[in-house]
């Protein structure tokens, strides 16, 4: 038998000889989701711990919440690269206001200059969402909440990340008793904020391929920052 | 050429913001390849120079996934902000809502700011621009008063504010913005956008919901109006426009600029506003 090599439809060569175009991005997209709630004396900042990438899950145990001080925690889901060079700039500029102002950064000063760091990179911005949850200067809780390039205002909580628009609405009915109707108002305990944040994470977790693994929970009082972590689905 | 000046963009963007700050900005061409630098003209707005911004900007920052998923890297825009100028002042209205993409980030964004007791700046566009711009010139009007040892001028601030942005031109920055304020001419009100327009004018609306705000507002406004009814107007216009607007609404934050300054006038959510206009039809 001899085959037909340039018979058309039969068999075909699969090689394409012409200009290829590349396109290399800078930008990786690492999943994870991040969340925040303030309350009336304590601020509680939570994440996932899945780092994955497309269909890979590069790590399990990638916590994207960051210490900044005794008083306030960051967490920055989005690109990985870009969320370690962050913080590592952060830091920086928190030794650096230290040394010059003898003082350190409250959270709402720490917002502010987030902002400006954000914003200096408004044409190649970092691919970050950033929250931070902390307490502010008369010891209530404060959640900031970021865009890309440096929006931010105040909120009472607020979710980031890949599962966040899953997770925003539920936090609006439960913590801001919206679309509900004749229901009381009342105020968000620690413990219950907590199991709150538990219970969220684990229905992210159920729909949302890149947020699973573990969720690590840091509480922040007056008397400190108290770390928290709990499994979830690892599939 | 186009590298130079994005060098010198970038470097003016970096002076501005260095204080006592380390230089952490990177080299600037790498970021030019990435489509960071100038693109084709009109690589910021839809629609002519000058149109009403309908702020869908087109992102040139796309992340490429392994998925095939182009998953863009959103920013906050989308809204419906009106002032105009009446006997007693200047009413300015605005809605609170912020979108990336079609997801609401938010419902609850100031879109006013305020710049100093005398004058307040709208944001309409891009939240961080409109919020980082307006915050420099507020710093600027400052530095005036200190060095003129009297208030500035509507005017001059909304100078200001032009002249900061027009040297972004084309880089892709979006803001829409109004400088409404109190001074020894009376009441002003300007209009400054980051396509370079500066106008002078007794009446704007701005944002994805504009032409609805001017729908209601050119069909109610007169000079004599009292402080109340002008007041209802803009809360009106705005309401009307969350309500046809998608990217438009949460509550309706009203001011009012008189000769002792601003005042905070009220903060009405749409919803209790519709079951408010409900009942009186």
């Amino acid at each position: 038998m001899f085959q037909h090599f340039g018979d058309p439809g039969k068999m075909k060569d699969y090689h394409y000889t012409g200009p290829v175009e590349h396109k290399f991005s800078p930008y990786a997209f690492n999943g994870g989701t991040v969340l925040a709630v303030a309350g009336e004396d304590f601020a509680i900042v939570a994440s996932d711990t899945r780092l994955s990438e497309g269909y890979s899950i590069h790590s399990r145990d990638s916590p994207k919440c960051y210490k900044l001080t005794d008083t306030t925690v960051l967490g920055c889901s989005g690109f990985h690269g870009d969320c370690l060079t962050l913080t590592k700039i952060i830091d920086a500029r928190l030794k650096m206001y230290k040394h010059s102002n003898n003082k350190t950064m409250t959270s709402g000063a720490i917002a502010a200059m987030l902002s400006t760091i954000l914003y200096s990179r408004r044409f190649f911005p970092y691919y970050v969402y950033n929250i931070i949850g902390g307490l502010d200067e008369e010891g209530k809780g404060a959640v900031y909440s970021f865009d890309p390039v440096g929006s931010y205002q105040r909120d009472t909580y607020k979710a980031g990340g890949s599962a966040s628009a899953m997770l925003q609405p539920l936090l609006d009915n439960q913590i801001g008793f919206k679309n509900m109707e004749g229901v009381e108002h009342v105020p968000l305990t620690k413990d219950k904020a907590v199991q709150l944040v538990k219970d969220v994470f684990i229905s992210a977790a159920e729909r949302d391929v890149y947020t699973g693994d573990a969720l690590r929970i840091c509480v922040i009082t007056k008397e400190g920052i108290n770390e928290e972590t709990i499994p979830l689905r690892k599939d | 050429m186009l590298l130079v000046h994005h060098t010198f963009s970038k470097m003016a963007l970096a002076s501005v913001l260095s204080g006592d700050s380390a230089d952490f900005s990177f080299d600037s061409s790498q970021s030019f390849a990435f489509g960071g630098g100038p693109g084709p003209s009109g690589l910021g707005l839809e629609g002519t120079p000058g149109d009403s911004l309908s702020f869908s900007v087109k992102n040139p920052l796309c992340v490429g996934d392994d998925d095939g998923v182009e998953r863009k890297i959103e920013f906050l825009h989308g809204t419906t902000t009106l002032a105009f100028k009446f006997q007693h002042g200047v009413i300015v209205a605005v809605d609170s809502r912020a979108t990336a993409g079609s997801y609401i980030a938010s419902q609850t964004v100031k879109k006013v700011i305020e710049i100093n007791p005398y004058l307040l700046g709208t944001m309409a566009g891009g939240a961080a621009d409109c919020s980082f711009w307006e915050r420099l010139l507020a710093r600027q009007c400052r530095i005036y008063e200190l060095r003129n040892k009297e208030r500035i001028s509507v005017a001059a601030a909304s100078k200001l504010l032009a002249n900061m942005v027009y040297q972004y031109k084309g880089m892709g920055l979006s803001m829409g913005t109004m400088v409404c304020g109190w001074d020894k001419r009376g009441p002003g009100l300007y209009y400054v956008d980051s396509e370079g327009n500066r106008v002078c004018g007794d009446l704007f609306a701005v944002g994805s919901g504009s032409m609805y705000a001017y729908g209601v507002m050119d069909s109610g406004v007169r000079h004599d109006l009292t402080v109340e009814e002008a007041c209802e107007l803009g809360r009106r216009a705005i309401y009307q426009a969350t309500y046809r607007d998608a990217y438009s609404g949460g509550q309706v934050n009203l001011y009012h600029v008189h000769s002792e300054g601003w005042t905070r006038i009220s903060q009405d959510d749409v919803l209790v506003l519709h079951h408010q206009y409900k009942d009186q039809a």
